[in-house]
């Protein structure tokens, strides 16, 4: 499948390719990539982005997710709070902030926080956002 | 009576607003009630006015509550965006 796609067209192919080698370099320089647990529970909108800037729970967890996800939360907190400090602003700004974009980052399928408080999936259209956001 | 009045001319020339009847003394008297009475119209009409087109405001029994939440975000958002952008690029793990 993937051969015959890249023997169709080469240069998409050799474009991925890139793209991925450069992946492949920007995650050994800085840090790991998702851990599959929770990209799986993206993937499956059980998890999503919420307008807060932490991440949410779609449907009731089960007791691994919960524990990955509230780890991500505390993880993302100490991230946003070293940030805010750096940049002056508050933790729920600079979350707040990075809400707006982590929502404009899903992908088609993922699920996100709507600006009523209700879980939307993310289509190939822009995510409905909230007014304020950039 | 009125007749009289009017054609007296002398009586009528002398006797000037802000004068007595005489056209003689309490000048200051005479002054000071006219200007009294001015004010005291000035202040039925005024204050007739006010009362024919005054709104009344009554101030809220509930206290006013400023939503900071709302009010101080907009501009901080587009000030923060550039650097929340770059925080997420670099930790890609947690987002």
């Amino acid at each position: 499948m993937f051969a015959s796609l890249f023997h169709l067209r080469p240069l998409a192919g050799a474009t991925a390719a890139l793209a991925l080698g450069a992946m492949a370099l920007a995650g050994a320089a800085s840090a790991q990539q998702r851990d599959p647990a929770y990209a799986a529970a993206r993937a499956s909108g059980q998890v999503g982005e919420k307008m807060d800037g932490y991440l949410g729970f779609v449907v009731p967890p089960s007791a691994a997710i919960k524990a990955l996800v509230e780890d991500l939360n505390i993880k993302r907190k100490a991230v946003y709070a070293q940030q805010a400090q750096a940049q002056h602003a508050t933790v729920e700004e600079y979350a707040f902030t990075s809400g707006c974009l982590a929502i404009a980052r899903t992908v088609s399928g993922e699920k996100y926080q709507a600006p009523d408080g209700s879980w939307a999936t993310r289509t190939s259209a822009p995510p409905q956002r909230d007014a304020r956001c950039p | 009576m009125n007749h009289r009045e009017l054609t007296d001319r002398l009586r009528l020339a002398t006797s000037l607003p802000m004068m007595d009847r005489d056209g003689q003394g309490q000048r200051k008297r005479g002054r000071f009630r006219g200007r009294k009475v001015a004010w005291a119209a000035l202040v039925l009409v005024g204050g007739s006015l006010m009362m024919a087109g005054c709104i009344s405001v009554n101030a809220p029994d509930k206290p006013i509550v400023i939503e900071l939440n709302i009010n101080i975000k907009q501009e901080v958002i587009y000030r923060l965006a550039q650097d929340a952008g770059n925080t997420i690029d670099k930790n890609p793990e947690i987002f």
